[in-house]
């Protein structure tokens, strides 16, 4: 009698779970809570692959250049040999040749880039926006390698030829235009870079000019200014938007790899000369990069890859900050 | 009186002078920045017509000093290239700009969002770099899987975020409606939502697809390249970028005619790929 208490407890238990477990599932299919819970977990998933990316990528490399790390120190980015056969490398004329490479490139891209977007968003007629718009695009998809092959057989030679001689010819004692005119160098890297960087920088900053109220502009004709003077006001009020744009720029030119490849020339030195050629860290990463031998050798590549890295996404933290600070500002409070 | 006045009319017609300079170069600008666009694309029409011709698509390269051949191998390699980079890319892209538009209003969200910007800026050799120690160290020789892996990691922020925009468009009574008749929110995202961007996120695929095609640098020390018919996941592959590199560079005359072609081709099979999707993304649904 007692044992069948029991048993007949027990089954009611087993019973009652049983249906409490089947009730869960039913619930949850039920209201079709389980399908959500999969699908926002399943997206979740493949957005924490795109935030773990950017961390397993500096940690890859980290852990591939630890040789080169180990032996050079610090050393490694103020030393100017690099000299793969005796294995010592020193990356200073490769970053110096990168960072003045660029600058040089945003010299003439940053005034000509805020100037066409200046003129599509403030001066265009719709009609005439649209398609310039679209071409200055057009020009952000051509691969780089099209601009490298352009550059050694259409820009090069013509810097050969007509441009460099004239500079030498009209500043003869400059620092700046000694040496023979190759073509190939400092001056080839940089007019090819701002011509890769103008239509970043343009869409970008005509975005951020865009964002800008009109009551700003109306405000300022109301008080007689004259279009100019209402743009000026317009690119005050856009100024760090402005420099985000600049800074993705920057970002942009500092990692571009391939025209720049073609057309500087490739020698890891520093020199005032801008006819003289040079070399940046991606490419070096292009040529070398299937030539090392070495352990030591490859390390010290993946390192260089590594400060690329790091400098890319340090300049672009910087400039997507300032540029979502300024659209945010005229939305979260419309003046 | 007169004086305030007559300084007054110097000062307006110096600021009216100044208005019409500065309006005008920003005109010639917006003109100068186009005068590349047009040097490329004529040289590269130009130039590269000469050798387009038949065997340009169906005959291997020759060996050095040979005439004629043509890159079969490498118009097919950028095609599979970009198919292994697109198959990893496109659902890892689609499914987090779903979760950003769908669930990401929260601080994880804004944080890769952000993150994902922030990829985007990451320069192509770099993920070359990451592509050959993730996956022809290990493997100990280069492949186009390897180049592949590359391009997918360039895919993923510009799939990501087109995805994010355009489902982001579909408006919210859409997905009230769905959830009114009593579908499942996944099945109203999945069936409804992404449905109705399908139009402008394929855009945002194709834009992916086609900078993966005219992607040079990460396919250097990944793919390689390959001078002969092969394919071969597995093993290198030859690309038109990578051909169009190494014929550039290289002395040789001839070389350097063809590098001008597969320039050419280059952008027709960009252009060929941009239209083949939009017939096929040519729908009722429109954003």
């Amino acid at each position: 009698m007692n044992e069948n208490a029991e048993l007949t407890k027990e089954y009611f238990e087993k019973r009652n779970k049983r249906t409490k477990t089947s009730a869960f599932i039913k619930k949850l299919l039920g209201n079709n809570n389980l399908g959500d819970f999969i699908f926002e977990r399943l997206t979740l998933l493949f957005a924490m692959l795109v935030f773990l990316l950017v961390l397993f990528m500096a940690w890859e490399m980290y852990s591939h250049s630890i040789l080169s790390i180990k032996k050079f120190g610090f050393h490694f980015l103020v030393t100017s040999v690099w000299d793969p056969f005796n294995e010592v490398f020193g990356a200073l004329p490769i970053i110096y040749g990168t960072i003045v490479s660029s600058l040089l490139g945003l010299l003439i891209a940053v005034p000509l880039g805020i100037a066409v977007a200046v003129f599509l968003s403030e001066i265009a007629p719709g009609w005439l926006e649209k398609p310039l718009s679209f071409l200055t695009e057009l020009l952000a998809g051509v691969p780089s390698v099209i601009y490298g092959l352009w550059g050694i057989f259409v820009l090069v030679p013509w810097l050969r030829d007509n441009v460099e001689p004239l500079l030498q010819n009209t500043f003869p004692n400059s620092p700046l235009f000694q040496g023979a005119p190759y073509g190939f160098g400092m001056l080839a890297a940089a007019v090819i870079l701002s011509i890769m960087v103008l239509p970043i920088i343009s869409s970008i900053s005509r975005d951020i000019l865009k964002s800008v109220p009109n009551t700003q502009r109306e405000a300022a004709y109301a008080l007689g200014a004259t279009k100019w003077e209402v743009t000026k006001i317009v690119l005050g009020n856009a100024k760090s938007g402005l420099l985000g744009a600049i800074m993705l720029g920057l970002g942009r030119a500092i990692g571009e790899t391939m025209a720049v490849t073609m057309v500087i020339g490739n020698r890891p030195q520093i020199s005032a000369s801008l006819l003289d050629p040079s070399y940046t860290m991606a490419s070096v990463l292009a040529n070398e990069f299937t030539e090392a031998t070495s352990d030591l050798y490859l390390n010290a590549l993946i390192e260089l890859a590594l400060v690329l890295f790091v400098i890319t996404i340090l300049i672009n933290i910087l400039a997507r900050l300032l540029v979502w600070s300024t659209e945010r500002k005229w939305k979260s409070n419309p003046a | 009186m007169e004086i305030k006045s007559g300084l007054n009319k110097i000062s307006l017609y110096r600021r009216k002078i100044t208005n019409v300079i500065m309006l005008s170069l920003s005109f010639l600008s917006a003109l100068l920045a186009l005068v590349p666009l047009i040097f490329v694309f004529y040289y590269t029409i130009s130039k590269g017509i000469d050798h387009l011709n038949l065997n340009f698509f169906t005959k291997l390269p020759t060996p050095i000093g040979e005439p004629g051949g043509g890159m079969v191998n490498a118009i097919v390699g950028t095609l599979i290239l970009v198919g292994i980079g697109g198959a990893i890319g496109i659902p890892v892209g689609i499914m987090s700009g779903t979760y950003l538009s769908e669930f990401g209003h929260n601080k994880f969200g804004s944080l890769v969002r952000f993150l994902t910007d922030v990829l985007s800026g990451v320069p192509s050799i770099v993920v070359g770099v990451v592509a050959y120690t993730l996956v022809v160290l290990p493997m100990k020789h280069f492949s186009a899987f390897a180049g592949g892996v590359a391009l997918a990691i360039l895919m993923i922020p510009t799939i990501t975020r087109t995805t994010e925009e355009m489902i982001k468009l579909v408006p919210q009574s859409y997905r009230e409606a769905g959830l009114a008749l009593g579908i499942p929110k996944w099945k109203t995202t999945v069936l409804i939502i992404l449905k109705t961007a399908w139009k402008g996120i394929a855009t945002g695929i194709l834009l992916g697809l086609s900078r993966a095609a005219g992607e040079t640098a990460p396919l250097l020390f990944t793919a390689l390249g390959n001078r002969f018919w092969s394919t071969n996941v597995f093993q290198p592959m030859a690309s038109l970028t990578v051909y169009i590199y190494e014929y550039s560079t290289a002395p040789f005359k001839d070389w350097n005619d063809q590098a001008w072609t597969a320039a050419l081709v280059l952008i027709l099979l960009i252009s060929v790929l941009s239209l083949i999707f939009r017939i096929i993304t040519r729908s009722k649904y429109k954003v």
